[in-house]
C-alpha cells in the first residue's frame, strides 16, 4: 500500500518533469479517445434523432407497401382492406391509403416541388398529425374527388409569405398533368426548423383525387393504425396473413411496424457505432505502442535509480509495480484529456449540425469505457517495460551510468 | 555476522572464464569493523555484491546473520536486504527527484512501515548525522559530504545490522572524508558491523581487521594492532 502511493506520487512528479515527453507520448491516446468519443457520441446523436422523429409518427404505427409487379393481376383494393379492419377491429383500429406523388404547388408567381400524400380521413389520427387551421379531408371529398388539398408550414411560408392560404386557389402540377386545387387547411407544424424535405414540407389530397390526378390506379403504400402499442405485432400479423392470401407470395408485399423500423434502426447504426469506434480504436493501439516505446526509453534513463531501489530493498513486484503505474498514469491522463476534448469536440458538432446534443448520463458509458481502455492501454503495453526493470540485475543496475 | 565458505564467481566472457572470486572464505564476526582492501580488479567489489546479497555466488556458501542466500530468489534476496544491510556507495545513490527525507524514508518504504512512524524514524537518522535542518532538501542542492550523510543516515535508518560501505570516502574532501569515518566509527561503537571496501590504505588502517584481496583470493587477513582512529 506504502509503495503504490507512494509511485502514484513519483508517477506524477515524473509525468510532470518532463512535460512535454509526456504531453507527447499521450497525444495518441488523447486523439484516439476524442476520434472514438466524437464518432460513437454522433452515431449515438442521429440514431436519437432518427427515434424521436419516428416516435412523433406514432407509435402503433404499421406501414403497408406493395411490390407492383407488371402483368400482374393480383392487386389489394381499398374495399378489401377496410374489410380486413373491420374483421380485425380488435387490433387495428384504422387505415390509410398512401398514393404518393412529386407535385409541384404553384401560387402567384411562386412556386415549390414538394411530396403530395392521397390520404383518407383518417390520416391525421394514424400519422400522430393536426390541422392547424381550416378542416382536413372529409368522406365527401373522397366520395367527389374534390379537388382540394391541405398543407404544411413550409407551404404557407415560401408560398403564402406566412399568411393563411385557407380558400386560396393553387396549380398543382405532376409530370403528366395539372389542375387548380383549393387550399382547405395547413397542417400542425411538426418540427422546430421547418425546412424542405422535413414534416412541414407536405401536400395532403383525397386518394381518390390523388389517383386519378396521378394516374395511379392501383394503391401500394397504406399507413395502418394498431389499437394501442401493444397489438402493434398482432396487427401486423393479421395484415400479413390477409395479404399473403392474396399474393401468395412474401416477397410481394412488406409490412413493417415502427418497433420494428426503430430497432432496425437501432441495428444498422448500432453496428455502425462498433465499426467507429473499432477504426478509432486502431489509432488507440497506436498510442499504445507509443507508450511502450516511451517507457522503454524511462526504464534505460533510471537503470540507475532501479539499481539503488533494489539494492535497499524493493522488490520485482514493487518495482513493476511503480513502472505499470507510470504508464497508466500517463494513458490514464491521456484518456481524461482525450475525453474532455471527445465529449466537447461532439457537443460543439452536434450543436452545428443541429443534432441533439447527448446528456453526459448518455454518454457514461463511452466515457467510462474508454477511460477504463486507455488506462488498461497503459498498463497492457507498459508490462513488457516494467517487467524489464523487475527483472534488471541489481550488480548491472548499480554500475549503470 | 558473515560467513563466506570457499566461494567462486566465475564470468565468462565470450570464451574467456574471469574468475572473479576464486575460492574466498571469510568469517566476520558481528559488532566487527572489518576492511576489504584490494586494487581494482581484484575481486573486492564482487565480493561486496556477495556480502551485500546483490549477487549470487557460481559455487560456495554464504550466510548472513545465520541466513544461507546462495540459493535465495532475487525476491527473497531484496527482502534480506532491506531488513539486515545498509548500504553507503561511493558515489552516494540517492535518488535525485526525492529530498532529503524521502530518501531516507525509502527503506521503510519498502518495509511497509506506516506512514507516521516512518517519518519520525527517518527524522531520527537525519538527526544523528546532522542532516535534520536539511531534510526538505534535494540532493543536488547538498554537498557530497552533505548528501554522504544522507546516504549514512539512510543506511541506518531501517537500523540493520550490517553497515556496508563501498570506498565512502571516494568522493569526498578530506574533511567530510574524515567526518564520515568518525560516523562509520560511532556506528561501530553503537553495535553494529560494519564492512569497509576501499583501495585507500589510510581508510583501510582504521578498521580492527584488514583483509587484503588480489586476484580472486585473500591474501592476508590481519588484526589492526595500530588502534589508528580517524584524528
Amino acid at each position: 500500500m506504502n509503495t503504490i502511493i507512494m509511485s502514484f506520487k513519483m508517477a506524477f512528479s515524473a509525468v510532470w518533469a518532463s512535460k512535454v515527453r509526456s504531453f507527447l507520448t499521450m497525444l495518441g491516446i488523447i486523439i484516439g479517445v476524442g476520434a472514438v468519443i466524437i464518432l460513437v457520441s454522433l452515431v449515438s446523436s442521429t440514431t436519437k434523432q432518427m427515434k424521436t422523429e419516428l416516435e412523433s409518427m406514432g407509435t402503433n404505427l404499421i406501414s403497408v407497401s406493395i411490390t407492383r409487379i407488371w402483368g400482374s393481376t393480383r392487386s389489394v383494393s381499398v374495399e378489401d382492406i377496410e374489410e380486413m379492419v373491420e374483421e380485425n377491429s380488435e387490433y387495428i383500429s384504422s387505415f390509410t391509403p398512401l398514393v404518393t406523388s412529386s407535385v409541384t404547388m404553384k401560387y402567384g408567381d411562386e412556386d415549390v416541388t414538394s411530396t403530395a400524400y392521397g390520404v383518407s380521413p383518417e390520416y391525421p389520427e394514424i400519422k400522430n398529425r393536426s390541422v392547424e387551421e381550416g378542416r382536413f379531408i372529409t368522406e365527401a371529398d373522397i366520395e367527389n374527388r374534390n379537388k382540394v388539398c391541405l398543407v404544411g408550414q413550409y407551404q404557407v411560408n415560401e408560398l403564402f409569405n406566412g399568411q393563411s392560404p385557407v380558400g386560396q386557389e393553387v396549380r398543382l402540377g405532376t409530370a403528366t398533368s395539372t389542375d387548380v386545387y383549393t387550399v382547405i387547411g395547413v397542417l400542425d407544424q411538426k418540427s422546430s426548423n421547418v425546412s424542405e424535405g422535413g414534416d412541414d414540407d407536405i401536400i395532403i389530397l383525397p386518394y381518390t383525387t390523388a389517383q386519378r390526378f396521378f394516374r395511379n390506379a392501383m394503391i401500394t403504400s397504406f399507413a395502418v393504425s394498431a389499437t394501442s402499442s401493444d397489438y402493434t405485432s398482432q396487427a401486423t400479423a393479421a395484415i400479413e396473413s390477409f395479404l399473403y392470401k392474396i399474393f401468395q407470395d412474401d416477397d410481394l408485399y412488406n409490412v413493417q411496424d415502427q418497433a420494428e423500423m426503430v430497432s432496425s434502426i437501432d441495428d444498422a447504426l448500432g453496428s455502425m457505432t462498433y465499426l467507429a469506434a473499432g477504426i478509432a480504436g486502431i489509432s488507440l493501439v497506436v498510442a499504445g505502442i507509443g507508450i511502450m516505446n516511451i517507457m522503454l526509453v524511462t526504464v534505460t534513463e533510471r537503470t540507475k535509480e532501479i539499481g539503488i531501489r533494489k539494492s535497499i530493498g524493493a522488490r520485482e513486484g514493487t518495482i513493476l509495480t511503480q513502472f505499470l503505474i507510470e504508464s497508466a498514469v500517463i494513458s490514464g491522463l491521456g484518456g481524461i484529456i482525450g475525453i474532455v476534448l471527445g465529449v466537447g469536440g461532439a457537443a460543439g458538432v452536434c450543436t452545428m449540425m443541429d443534432m441533439p446534443v447527448l446528456t453526459i448520463t448518455e454518454q457514461l458509458g463511452t466515457i467510462l469505457g474508454s477511460f477504463l481502455f486507455s488506462v488498461a492501454m497503459g498498463i497492457g503495453f507498459g508490462m513488457y517495460p516494467a517487467r524489464r526493470a523487475a527483472q534488471m540485475n541489481p550488480v548491472d543496475a548499480l554500475r549503470y551510468e | 555476522m558473515i560467513k563466506i565458505e570457499d566461494v567462486y564467481k566465475i564470468y565468462t566472457i565470450g570464451d574467456i572464464e574471469v574468475r572473479a572470486l576464486n575460492g574466498v572464505s571469510l568469517h566476520v564476526k558481528p559488532k566487527e569493523f572489518v576492511s576489504i582492501i584490494g586494487p581494482s580488479g581484484s575481486g573486492k567489489s564482487t565480493l561486496m555484491n556477495m556480502i551485500g546479497c546483490l549477487d549470487t555466488p557460481t559455487s560456495g556458501s554464504i550466510a548472513i546473520d545465520g541466513i544461507p542466500v546462495e540459493d535465495m530468489t532475487s525476491n527473497e534476496l531484496a527482502k534480506l536486504r532491506n531488513k539486515k544491510i545498509g548500504f553507503i556507495f561511493q558515489t552516494y545513490n540517492l535518488l535525485a527527484k526525492l529530498d532529503a527525507l524521502e530518501n531516507v524514508e525509502l527503506p521503510l518504504v519498502y518495509q511497509g512501515i506506516p506512514a507516521k512512524q516512518r517519518r519520525e524514524m527517518a527524522i531520527e537518522a537525519l538527526r544523528n548525522v546532522g542532516m535534520e535542518e536539511r531534510m526538505h532538501h534535494k540532493p543536488k542542492e547538498l554537498s557530497g559530504g552533505q548528501q554522504q550523510r544522507v546516504a549514512i543516515a539512510r543506511a541506518l535508518s531501517s537500523n540493520p545490522p550490517l553497515i556496508l560501505a563501498d570506498e565512502p570516502t571516494g568522493a569526498l574532501d578530506s574533511k567530510s572524508g574524515v567526518q564520515v569515518m568518525k560516523m562509520l566509527h560511532d556506528i561501530h561503537d553503537a553495535g553494529n558491523t560494519v564492512v569497509i571496501i576501499t583501495h585507500n590504505t589510510d581508510i583501510a588502517r582504521q578498521a580492527e581487521r584488514v583483509v587484503r584481496i588480489a586476484d580472486g583470493v585473500i591474501t592476508s587477513d590481519t588484526k589492526n594492532t595500530e588502534g589508528v582512529v580517524c584524528e
